[in-house]
Protein backbone atom coordinates (compact mmCIF):
# COMPACT_ATOMS: atom_id res chain seq x y z
CA UNK A 1 0.00 0.00 0.00
CA UNK A 2 1.92 2.97 1.05
CA UNK A 3 5.23 1.31 0.66
CA UNK A 4 4.45 1.09 -3.23
CA UNK A 5 5.73 4.92 -3.62
CA UNK A 6 7.79 4.88 -0.75
CA UNK A 7 11.39 5.76 -1.88
CA UNK A 8 12.93 5.07 1.34
CA UNK A 9 11.21 1.42 1.76
CA UNK A 10 15.08 -0.10 1.27
CA UNK A 11 16.58 2.37 3.52
CA UNK A 12 13.64 1.77 6.76
CA UNK A 13 13.90 -2.21 5.77
CA UNK A 14 17.90 -2.04 6.87
CA UNK A 15 17.76 0.00 9.14
CA UNK A 16 14.74 -1.70 10.96
CA UNK A 17 16.46 -5.11 10.58
CA UNK A 18 19.77 -3.55 12.02
CA UNK A 19 17.85 -1.87 15.18
CA UNK A 20 16.22 -5.65 15.56
CA UNK A 21 19.45 -7.48 15.09
CA UNK A 22 21.63 -7.75 18.80
CA UNK A 23 24.17 -5.25 18.49
CA UNK A 24 27.13 -7.99 18.64
CA UNK A 25 25.98 -9.91 15.86
CA UNK A 26 26.12 -6.90 13.55
CA UNK A 27 29.86 -6.32 14.72
CA UNK A 28 31.00 -9.86 13.76
CA UNK A 29 29.42 -9.66 10.40
CA UNK A 30 31.31 -6.11 9.53
CA UNK A 31 34.32 -7.51 9.15
CA UNK A 32 36.30 -4.52 7.83
CA UNK A 33 35.09 -1.39 9.27
CA UNK A 34 35.56 1.83 6.89
CA UNK A 35 37.23 5.15 8.65
CA UNK A 36 34.72 7.83 9.97
CA UNK A 37 33.96 11.28 11.74
CA UNK A 38 30.86 11.10 14.42
CA UNK A 39 28.17 13.40 13.50
CA UNK A 40 26.81 13.08 16.87
CA UNK A 41 28.36 10.57 19.12
CA UNK A 42 26.67 7.46 20.58
CA UNK A 43 23.80 8.78 23.23
CA UNK A 44 21.28 7.00 25.27
CA UNK A 45 17.91 8.18 25.48
CA UNK A 46 14.18 7.23 25.38
CA UNK A 47 10.99 6.93 23.10
CA UNK A 48 8.05 7.11 24.69
CA UNK A 49 6.10 4.15 22.74
CA UNK A 50 2.09 4.67 22.28
CA UNK A 51 -0.55 2.59 22.10
CA UNK A 52 -4.03 3.11 20.73
CA UNK A 53 -7.41 2.84 22.76
CA UNK A 54 -9.27 -0.12 21.94
CA UNK A 55 -6.28 -1.23 19.31
CA UNK A 56 -7.41 1.26 16.83
CA UNK A 57 -8.48 4.32 18.47
CA UNK A 58 -7.21 7.47 20.28
CA UNK A 59 -3.70 7.41 20.66
CA UNK A 60 -1.94 7.35 24.73
CA UNK A 61 1.58 7.23 26.29
CA UNK A 62 2.04 3.43 26.89
CA UNK A 63 5.97 3.76 28.74
CA UNK A 64 9.35 4.46 27.21
CA UNK A 65 12.17 2.19 25.94
CA UNK A 66 15.93 3.28 25.93
CA UNK A 67 17.11 3.98 22.83
CA UNK A 68 20.69 4.61 21.48
CA UNK A 69 21.20 6.81 18.41
CA UNK A 70 24.41 8.76 16.37
CA UNK A 71 25.19 10.01 13.40
CA UNK A 72 28.53 9.67 11.50
CA UNK A 73 29.70 10.59 8.44
CA UNK A 74 32.53 8.57 6.28
CA UNK A 75 35.38 9.58 4.28
CA UNK A 76 33.38 10.10 0.96
CA UNK A 77 31.10 11.82 2.41
CA UNK A 78 28.05 9.59 2.99
CA UNK A 79 26.01 9.83 6.54
CA UNK A 80 24.80 6.98 8.27
CA UNK A 81 22.18 7.19 11.15
CA UNK A 82 20.92 4.77 13.51
CA UNK A 83 18.13 4.82 16.34
CA UNK A 84 18.22 1.33 17.68
CA UNK A 85 16.43 -0.10 20.77
CA UNK A 86 18.37 -0.19 24.04
CA UNK A 87 21.51 0.73 25.83
CA UNK A 88 24.59 -0.62 23.31
CA UNK A 89 26.70 1.83 21.97
CA UNK A 90 28.88 0.04 19.85
CA UNK A 91 25.80 -1.74 18.08
CA UNK A 92 24.17 1.81 17.24
CA UNK A 93 27.57 2.51 15.72
CA UNK A 94 27.70 -0.50 13.88
CA UNK A 95 24.05 0.49 12.91
CA UNK A 96 25.23 3.83 11.14
CA UNK A 97 28.21 2.37 9.59
CA UNK A 98 26.37 -0.17 8.01
CA UNK A 99 23.64 2.38 6.85
CA UNK A 100 26.12 4.47 5.55
CA UNK A 101 27.72 1.62 3.69
CA UNK A 102 24.88 0.78 1.95
CA UNK A 103 24.61 4.31 0.31
CA UNK A 104 27.70 3.73 -1.30
CA UNK A 105 29.28 1.06 -4.32
CA UNK A 106 29.62 -1.22 -1.12
CA UNK A 107 26.27 -2.04 -0.70
CA UNK A 108 26.03 -5.11 -2.55
CA UNK A 109 28.74 -6.69 -0.70
CA UNK A 110 27.55 -5.20 2.61
CA UNK A 111 24.15 -6.46 1.97
CA UNK A 112 25.35 -10.00 1.49
CA UNK A 113 27.72 -9.94 4.30
CA UNK A 114 25.46 -8.09 7.12
CA UNK A 115 22.06 -7.73 5.78
CA UNK A 116 21.50 -11.37 4.32
CA UNK A 117 22.53 -13.04 7.40
CA UNK A 118 20.52 -10.76 9.70
CA UNK A 119 17.30 -11.24 7.58
CA UNK A 120 17.84 -15.10 7.81
CA UNK A 121 18.32 -15.25 11.54
CA UNK A 122 15.88 -12.87 12.16
CA UNK A 123 13.71 -14.79 10.38
CA UNK A 124 14.83 -18.23 11.74
CA UNK A 125 13.85 -16.75 15.25
CA UNK A 126 10.88 -15.82 14.02
CA UNK A 127 9.78 -19.04 12.74
CA UNK A 128 10.91 -20.72 15.82
CA UNK A 129 8.68 -18.99 18.21
CA UNK A 130 5.69 -19.72 15.60
CA UNK A 131 6.27 -23.35 15.55
CA UNK A 132 6.55 -23.65 19.20
CA UNK A 133 2.95 -20.91 19.23
CA UNK A 134 1.46 -22.79 16.73
CA UNK A 135 2.01 -26.80 18.85
CA UNK A 136 -0.05 -24.62 21.53
CA UNK A 137 -2.98 -24.39 19.07
CA UNK A 138 -6.28 -25.82 20.39
CA UNK A 139 -7.63 -28.50 18.25
CA UNK A 140 -11.37 -28.55 19.30
CA UNK A 141 -13.81 -31.33 18.69
CA UNK A 142 -17.25 -31.34 19.93
CA UNK A 143 -19.10 -33.96 22.44
CA UNK A 144 -22.59 -34.60 20.96
CA UNK A 145 -25.06 -34.20 24.10
CA UNK A 146 -27.64 -36.99 24.74
CA UNK A 147 -30.41 -35.07 23.98
CA UNK A 148 -31.24 -35.34 20.51
CA UNK B 1 7.63 20.61 60.15
CA UNK B 2 10.84 19.39 58.65
CA UNK B 3 14.04 20.24 60.62
CA UNK B 4 17.45 19.43 59.41
CA UNK B 5 19.05 16.54 62.03
CA UNK B 6 22.76 16.30 61.70
CA UNK B 7 24.22 13.28 63.05
CA UNK B 8 23.99 9.31 61.74
CA UNK B 9 26.33 9.45 59.34
CA UNK B 10 28.42 6.76 60.05
CA UNK B 11 25.20 4.72 61.47
CA UNK B 12 23.86 5.13 57.69
CA UNK B 13 27.45 4.25 55.61
CA UNK B 14 27.22 0.95 58.03
CA UNK B 15 23.91 0.18 57.36
CA UNK B 16 24.19 0.80 53.47
CA UNK B 17 27.67 -2.39 53.75
CA UNK B 18 25.88 -4.08 55.51
CA UNK B 19 23.07 -4.08 53.26
CA UNK B 20 25.20 -5.01 50.45
CA UNK B 21 26.64 -8.10 52.42
CA UNK B 22 22.80 -9.37 52.85
CA UNK B 23 22.36 -8.66 49.53
CA UNK B 24 24.66 -10.73 48.44
CA UNK B 25 23.69 -13.36 50.99
CA UNK B 26 25.66 -16.42 51.74
CA UNK B 27 28.62 -16.18 49.71
CA UNK B 28 28.97 -19.68 49.28
CA UNK B 29 26.10 -20.11 46.85
CA UNK B 30 26.91 -18.59 43.33
CA UNK B 31 26.03 -15.05 42.89
CA UNK B 32 22.96 -14.05 40.06
CA UNK B 33 24.16 -12.56 37.25
CA UNK B 34 21.94 -10.11 35.55
CA UNK B 35 21.16 -12.19 32.51
CA UNK B 36 20.31 -14.79 34.95
CA UNK B 37 17.67 -12.26 36.25
CA UNK B 38 16.15 -11.26 33.12
CA UNK B 39 16.08 -14.82 31.23
CA UNK B 40 15.08 -16.68 34.34
CA UNK B 41 12.84 -14.46 36.13
CA UNK B 42 11.43 -12.78 33.26
CA UNK B 43 8.23 -12.43 34.54
CA UNK B 44 9.52 -10.70 37.18
CA UNK B 45 11.26 -8.45 35.13
CA UNK B 46 8.13 -7.94 32.73
CA UNK B 47 6.39 -6.30 36.23
CA UNK B 48 9.10 -4.15 36.85
CA UNK B 49 9.17 -2.81 33.62
CA UNK B 50 5.27 -2.17 33.11
CA UNK B 51 5.52 -0.19 36.11
CA UNK B 52 8.63 1.46 35.98
CA UNK B 53 7.44 2.75 32.93
CA UNK B 54 10.67 1.95 30.95
CA UNK B 55 11.12 -0.89 28.14
CA UNK B 56 14.67 -2.24 29.11
CA UNK B 57 15.08 -5.41 30.62
CA UNK B 58 18.72 -5.35 31.59
CA UNK B 59 17.97 -2.71 33.51
CA UNK B 60 14.88 -3.88 35.27
CA UNK B 61 17.08 -7.23 36.12
CA UNK B 62 19.83 -4.77 37.15
CA UNK B 63 16.73 -3.30 39.32
CA UNK B 64 15.79 -6.43 41.05
CA UNK B 65 19.23 -7.39 41.91
CA UNK B 66 20.06 -4.38 43.14
CA UNK B 67 16.06 -4.11 45.02
CA UNK B 68 17.08 -7.68 46.96
CA UNK B 69 13.79 -9.13 44.70
CA UNK B 70 11.78 -5.81 46.17
CA UNK B 71 9.82 -5.30 42.90
CA UNK B 72 8.56 -1.67 44.19
CA UNK B 73 12.18 -1.00 45.16
CA UNK B 74 13.17 -1.74 41.65
CA UNK B 75 10.11 -0.01 40.12
CA UNK B 76 11.43 2.95 41.86
CA UNK B 77 15.28 2.36 40.61
CA UNK B 78 13.47 2.38 37.19
CA UNK B 79 11.82 5.45 37.58
CA UNK B 80 14.38 7.67 38.75
CA UNK B 81 16.84 6.63 36.35
CA UNK B 82 13.84 7.27 33.41
CA UNK B 83 14.00 10.79 34.64
CA UNK B 84 17.73 11.02 33.54
CA UNK B 85 17.23 10.07 30.04
CA UNK B 86 16.36 13.24 27.02
CA UNK B 87 13.46 12.39 25.19
CA UNK B 88 14.16 11.35 21.52
CA UNK B 89 10.67 12.16 21.11
CA UNK B 90 7.17 9.90 20.53
CA UNK B 91 6.81 6.71 18.95
CA UNK B 92 3.74 5.95 15.91
CA UNK B 93 1.22 4.30 17.80
CA UNK B 94 2.13 0.50 17.54
CA UNK B 95 -0.26 -1.71 15.70
CA UNK B 96 -0.99 -4.48 17.79
CA UNK B 97 -2.80 -5.83 14.64
CA UNK B 98 0.60 -7.30 13.36
CA UNK B 99 1.81 -8.66 16.55
CA UNK B 100 3.70 -11.69 16.30
CA UNK B 101 1.61 -13.45 18.74
CA UNK B 102 2.93 -16.13 21.24
CA UNK B 103 -0.63 -16.34 22.54
CA UNK B 104 -4.05 -15.40 21.66
CA UNK B 105 -6.84 -16.57 23.26
CA UNK B 106 -10.61 -15.36 23.15
CA UNK B 107 -13.52 -16.40 26.00
CA UNK B 108 -15.84 -15.22 23.61
CA UNK B 109 -15.34 -16.93 20.42
CA UNK B 110 -14.40 -20.60 19.84
CA UNK B 111 -13.56 -20.93 15.99
CA UNK B 112 -10.58 -18.02 15.55
CA UNK B 113 -8.34 -18.21 12.45
CA UNK B 114 -5.15 -18.89 13.64
CA UNK B 115 -7.33 -20.84 16.77
CA UNK B 116 -6.63 -20.45 20.63
CA UNK B 117 -2.79 -20.08 20.72
CA UNK B 118 -1.95 -20.99 24.38
CA UNK B 119 1.12 -20.02 24.03
CA UNK B 120 3.34 -20.46 27.63
CA UNK B 121 1.08 -20.09 29.87
CA UNK B 122 0.16 -21.23 33.38
CA UNK B 123 -3.25 -21.83 32.77
CA UNK B 124 -4.06 -25.66 32.97
CA UNK B 125 -1.34 -26.25 34.97
CA UNK B 126 -2.18 -28.00 38.55
CA UNK B 127 -0.21 -25.39 40.68
CA UNK B 128 1.84 -28.09 42.22
CA UNK B 129 5.12 -27.21 42.99
CA UNK B 130 7.50 -29.03 40.81
CA UNK B 131 10.63 -30.60 42.90
CA UNK B 132 12.19 -31.21 39.44
CA UNK B 133 12.88 -27.79 39.35
CA UNK B 134 14.79 -28.18 42.46
CA UNK B 135 16.75 -31.10 42.07
CA UNK B 136 18.16 -28.47 38.66
CA UNK B 137 17.39 -30.74 35.90
CA UNK B 138 16.71 -29.88 32.61
CA UNK B 139 13.81 -28.13 31.41
CA UNK B 140 11.53 -30.30 29.31
CA UNK B 141 11.64 -28.87 25.15
CA UNK B 142 8.90 -27.00 24.25
CA UNK B 143 7.37 -29.26 21.45
CA UNK B 144 7.37 -27.52 17.51
CA UNK B 145 4.20 -27.54 15.21
CA UNK B 146 3.76 -30.95 12.87
CA UNK B 147 4.57 -30.04 9.62
CA UNK B 148 1.26 -31.17 8.64
CA UNK B 149 -1.31 -30.27 11.38
CA UNK B 150 -3.69 -33.24 11.81
CA UNK B 151 -6.97 -31.99 9.59
CA UNK B 152 -9.76 -30.45 12.32
CA UNK B 153 -12.55 -33.08 13.05
CA UNK B 154 -15.20 -31.87 11.04
CA UNK B 155 -17.38 -28.95 12.68
CA UNK B 156 -21.09 -30.47 13.24
CA UNK B 157 -23.91 -28.92 10.71
CA UNK B 158 -24.89 -25.53 12.33
CA UNK B 159 -28.19 -27.51 12.50
CA UNK B 160 -27.22 -30.52 14.91
CA UNK B 161 -24.38 -28.38 16.58
CA UNK B 162 -26.06 -28.42 20.32
CA UNK B 163 -24.85 -24.61 21.50
CA UNK B 164 -24.71 -23.74 17.70
CA UNK B 165 -24.68 -18.87 17.28
CA UNK B 166 -25.15 -18.15 14.20
CA UNK B 167 -22.66 -15.17 15.26
CA UNK B 168 -19.96 -17.72 15.53
CA UNK B 169 -20.68 -18.51 12.40
CA UNK B 170 -20.47 -15.23 10.93
CA UNK B 171 -17.10 -14.73 12.81
CA UNK B 172 -15.46 -18.03 11.06
CA UNK B 173 -17.06 -16.21 7.74
CA UNK B 174 -15.71 -12.65 7.85
CA UNK B 175 -11.98 -13.67 8.67
CA UNK B 176 -12.11 -16.81 6.37
CA UNK B 177 -8.35 -17.60 6.38
CA UNK B 178 -7.08 -20.78 6.24
CA UNK B 179 -6.93 -22.55 9.30
CA UNK B 180 -3.37 -22.80 8.97
CA UNK B 181 -2.19 -19.05 8.84
CA UNK B 182 0.88 -18.01 9.91
CA UNK B 183 0.84 -16.84 13.56
CA UNK B 184 2.99 -14.29 12.52
CA UNK B 185 0.89 -12.34 9.80
CA UNK B 186 -1.69 -9.66 10.68
CA UNK B 187 -4.00 -11.61 13.23
CA UNK B 188 -7.56 -9.14 13.20
CA UNK B 189 -9.06 -8.66 16.39
CA UNK B 190 -11.84 -10.20 17.48
CA UNK B 191 -13.89 -7.03 18.25
CA UNK B 192 -13.16 -6.10 14.29
CA UNK B 193 -16.58 -8.67 13.60
CA UNK B 194 -18.67 -7.64 16.13
CA UNK B 195 -17.48 -4.07 14.84
CA UNK B 196 -19.31 -4.78 10.82
CA UNK B 197 -23.09 -5.65 12.80
CA UNK B 198 -23.18 -2.71 14.69
CA UNK B 199 -23.15 -4.87 17.67
CA UNK B 200 -20.21 -3.42 19.84
CA UNK B 201 -19.07 0.61 19.96
CA UNK B 202 -16.39 1.42 17.71
CA UNK B 203 -12.65 2.95 18.43
CA UNK B 204 -12.40 5.39 15.88
CA UNK B 205 -8.83 6.26 14.60
CA UNK B 206 -7.56 9.49 15.50
CA UNK B 207 -4.21 10.78 15.74
CA UNK B 208 -4.11 13.57 18.46
CA UNK B 209 -0.72 13.96 20.51
CA UNK B 210 -1.44 12.23 24.08
CA UNK B 211 -1.30 14.44 26.96
CA UNK B 212 1.61 12.77 28.83
CA UNK B 213 1.30 12.59 32.77
CA UNK B 214 5.48 11.97 33.26
CA UNK B 215 5.76 15.70 32.06
CA UNK B 216 2.45 17.70 32.78
CA UNK B 217 1.14 16.66 36.04
CA UNK B 218 -2.60 14.05 36.53
CA UNK B 219 -5.16 16.83 36.30
CA UNK B 220 -8.84 15.80 36.63
CA UNK B 221 -11.19 15.59 35.11
CA UNK B 222 -8.57 13.12 33.12
CA UNK B 223 -9.22 12.24 29.19
CA UNK B 224 -9.28 8.39 28.14
CA UNK B 225 -5.89 8.40 27.07
CA UNK B 226 -4.57 9.86 30.22
CA UNK B 227 -6.59 7.13 32.20
CA UNK B 228 -5.22 4.11 30.03
CA UNK B 229 -1.18 5.55 30.67
CA UNK B 230 -1.69 5.84 34.08
CA UNK B 231 -3.24 2.28 34.72
CA UNK B 232 -0.79 0.76 32.18
CA UNK B 233 2.13 1.90 35.16
CA UNK B 234 -0.16 1.35 37.94
CA UNK B 235 0.91 -1.14 40.53
CA UNK B 236 -0.41 -4.78 39.39
CA UNK B 237 -2.13 -5.74 42.91
CA UNK B 238 -4.16 -2.59 43.12
CA UNK B 239 -5.55 -2.79 39.16
CA UNK B 240 -6.24 -6.56 40.41
CA UNK B 241 -7.49 -5.34 43.66
CA UNK B 242 -9.85 -2.49 41.86
CA UNK B 243 -10.80 -5.01 38.87
CA UNK B 244 -11.51 -7.84 41.30
CA UNK B 245 -14.09 -5.38 43.45
CA UNK B 246 -16.20 -4.53 39.40
CA UNK B 247 -16.50 -8.33 38.90
CA UNK B 248 -17.98 -8.61 42.96
CA UNK B 249 -20.70 -5.98 41.70
CA UNK B 250 -18.94 -3.13 43.10
CA UNK B 251 -19.61 -0.59 39.59
CA UNK B 252 -21.90 -3.44 37.46
CA UNK B 253 -19.59 -4.56 34.44
CA UNK B 254 -20.10 -7.76 33.48
CA UNK B 255 -16.53 -8.87 31.28
CA UNK B 256 -15.85 -11.13 28.82
CA UNK B 257 -12.32 -11.65 27.68
CA UNK B 258 -12.84 -11.08 23.70
CA UNK B 259 -8.90 -11.50 22.87
CA UNK B 260 -5.85 -11.56 25.15
CA UNK B 261 -2.79 -11.64 22.71
CA UNK B 262 0.82 -12.01 23.79
CA UNK B 263 3.40 -10.84 21.41
CA UNK B 264 5.84 -8.96 20.07
CA UNK B 265 5.29 -5.48 17.68
CA UNK B 266 7.68 -3.26 15.88
CA UNK B 267 8.21 0.33 17.54
CA UNK B 268 8.52 2.96 14.73
CA UNK B 269 9.65 6.61 15.62
CA UNK B 270 9.80 9.07 13.29
CA UNK B 271 13.04 10.25 12.70
CA UNK B 272 13.32 14.29 12.35
CA UNK B 273 16.85 14.23 10.68
CA UNK B 274 15.68 11.60 8.15
CA UNK B 275 12.21 13.22 7.29
CA UNK B 276 10.55 9.42 7.81
CA UNK B 277 9.77 6.87 10.11
CA UNK B 278 12.10 3.80 10.71
CA UNK B 279 11.48 0.84 13.23
CA UNK B 280 13.44 1.01 16.15
CA UNK B 281 13.14 -2.11 17.98
CA UNK B 282 10.69 -4.61 19.09
CA UNK B 283 8.74 -4.84 22.05
CA UNK B 284 6.73 -7.80 23.97
CA UNK B 285 3.18 -6.37 25.13
CA UNK B 286 0.19 -8.08 26.51
CA UNK B 287 -3.13 -6.82 25.19
CA UNK B 288 -6.65 -7.47 26.60
CA UNK B 289 -9.75 -6.50 25.18
CA UNK B 290 -12.91 -7.23 27.49
CA UNK B 291 -16.20 -7.20 26.09
CA UNK B 292 -19.15 -5.84 28.19
CA UNK B 293 -22.63 -5.72 27.95
CA UNK B 294 -24.60 -2.21 27.61
CA UNK B 295 -28.36 -1.60 27.81
CA UNK B 296 -27.95 1.24 25.63
CA UNK B 297 -28.19 4.86 26.49
CA UNK B 298 -30.32 8.01 25.01
CA UNK B 299 -27.55 8.54 22.90
CA UNK B 300 -26.70 4.70 22.11
CA UNK B 301 -28.37 1.51 20.86
CA UNK B 302 -27.90 -1.37 23.40
CA UNK B 303 -24.87 -2.97 22.21
CA UNK B 304 -21.64 -4.57 23.26
CA UNK B 305 -19.19 -1.88 24.77
CA UNK B 306 -15.22 -2.15 25.49
CA UNK B 307 -12.47 -2.04 27.80
CA UNK B 308 -9.03 -1.87 26.81
CA UNK B 309 -5.72 -3.42 28.57
CA UNK B 310 -1.95 -2.94 27.24
CA UNK B 311 0.96 -3.16 28.96
CA UNK B 312 4.73 -4.18 28.01
CA UNK B 313 5.85 -7.39 28.52
CA UNK B 314 3.97 -11.04 29.47
CA UNK B 315 1.61 -9.31 32.10
CA UNK B 316 -1.95 -10.97 31.40
CA UNK B 317 -3.53 -11.05 34.98
CA UNK B 318 -2.21 -7.22 34.77
CA UNK B 319 -4.03 -6.64 31.29
CA UNK B 320 -6.72 -8.01 32.06
CA UNK B 321 -7.08 -5.85 34.79
CA UNK B 322 -6.47 -2.74 33.73
CA UNK B 323 -9.61 -3.54 31.07
CA UNK B 324 -12.14 -3.96 33.46
CA UNK B 325 -11.00 -0.93 35.42
CA UNK B 326 -10.65 1.00 31.85
CA UNK B 327 -14.08 0.27 31.31
CA UNK B 328 -15.95 1.13 35.09
CA UNK B 329 -13.97 4.18 34.39
CA UNK B 330 -15.85 5.22 31.34
CA UNK B 331 -19.37 5.22 33.07
CA UNK B 332 -19.51 9.16 32.65
CA UNK B 333 -19.06 8.92 28.68
CA UNK B 334 -21.57 6.04 28.25
CA UNK B 335 -23.95 7.69 29.99
CA UNK B 336 -24.00 4.88 33.00
CA UNK B 337 -25.00 5.80 36.88
CA UNK B 338 -22.65 6.56 39.08
CA UNK B 339 -23.03 3.61 41.56
CA UNK B 340 -20.69 5.66 43.80
CA UNK B 341 -18.30 2.33 43.18
CA UNK B 342 -14.32 3.25 44.02
CA UNK B 343 -13.26 1.56 40.09
CA UNK B 344 -15.81 4.31 38.98
CA UNK B 345 -14.06 7.05 40.81
CA UNK B 346 -11.15 8.36 38.39
CA UNK B 347 -9.98 10.39 41.30
CA UNK B 348 -9.72 7.46 43.55
CA UNK B 349 -8.02 5.09 41.03
CA UNK B 350 -5.79 7.43 39.40
CA UNK B 351 -4.22 9.08 42.67
CA UNK B 352 -3.91 6.04 44.53
CA UNK B 353 -2.66 3.43 41.35
CA UNK B 354 0.67 4.53 41.46
CA UNK B 355 2.84 1.99 43.63
CA UNK B 356 6.30 4.56 43.74
CA UNK B 357 4.17 7.60 44.75
CA UNK B 358 2.15 5.65 47.20
CA UNK B 359 5.42 4.33 49.04
CA UNK B 360 6.92 7.17 48.91
CA UNK B 361 4.04 8.86 50.96
CA UNK B 362 3.56 5.94 52.97
CA UNK B 363 7.48 4.89 53.77
CA UNK B 364 8.20 8.64 54.56
CA UNK B 365 6.24 8.27 57.72
CA UNK B 366 8.86 6.13 59.21
CA UNK B 367 11.88 8.72 58.88
CA UNK B 368 12.46 11.08 61.88
CA UNK B 369 9.61 13.20 62.79
CA UNK B 370 10.71 13.77 65.99
CA UNK B 371 10.02 17.15 66.05
CA UNK B 372 5.90 17.19 64.89
CA UNK B 373 6.01 14.59 67.83
CA UNK B 374 7.26 16.60 70.07
CA UNK B 375 4.47 19.05 69.29
CA UNK B 376 2.04 16.43 69.53
CA UNK B 377 3.09 15.18 72.61
CA UNK B 378 3.40 18.95 74.34
CA UNK B 379 -0.09 19.59 73.02
CA UNK B 380 -1.53 15.59 74.54
CA UNK B 381 0.30 16.32 77.97
CA UNK B 382 -1.78 19.95 77.79
CA UNK B 383 -5.01 18.28 77.25
CA UNK B 384 -4.36 16.00 80.03
CA UNK B 385 -3.48 18.60 82.56
CA UNK B 386 -6.61 20.36 82.03
CA UNK B 387 -8.90 17.44 81.61
CA UNK B 388 -7.31 16.67 85.32
CA UNK B 389 -8.03 20.14 86.48
CA UNK B 390 -11.55 20.28 85.22
CA UNK B 391 -12.28 17.05 86.77
CA UNK B 392 -10.66 18.32 90.13
CA UNK B 393 -13.15 21.76 90.33
CA UNK B 394 -16.07 19.61 89.43
CA UNK B 395 -18.17 17.30 92.45
CA UNK B 396 -17.75 13.70 91.61
CA UNK B 397 -21.62 12.59 90.42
Amino acid sequence: MKDEIDPNADRRAWMSLLARASGGRVAELLADRPDFDWLRPPEIGSTMVRGRAGGTGTPFNLGEITVTRCALRLACGTVGHAYVQGRDKAHAECAALVDALMQTAAADTTRVRVLDPLTREASARRATRATKAAATKVEFFTMVRGED
Amino acid sequence: MYVAVKGGERAIDNAHAWLAEERRGNPAVAELSIAQIREQLSLAVNRVMAEGSLHDPDLAALAIKQARGDLIEAVFLIRAYRTTLPRFGGSKPIDTGVMTCDRRVSATFKDLPGGQILGPTFDYTHRLLDFALAAEGEPSIAADAPDHCPAPSPAPSPATSPDHDPLQDKVKDAMAAPADIPVSHSVPHVTAFLNREGLIEEAAQDDTTPPDLTREPLELPASRALRLQALARADEGFALGMAYSTQRGYARNHAFVGELRIGTVPVEMEIPELGFAVEIGEIEVTECETVNQFKGSRYEPPQFTRGYGLVFGQTERKAIAMALVDRALRWQELGEEDSGAPAQDAEFVLYHGDNIQATGFLEHIKLPHYVDFQSELELVRKLRREAAATQATEPAP
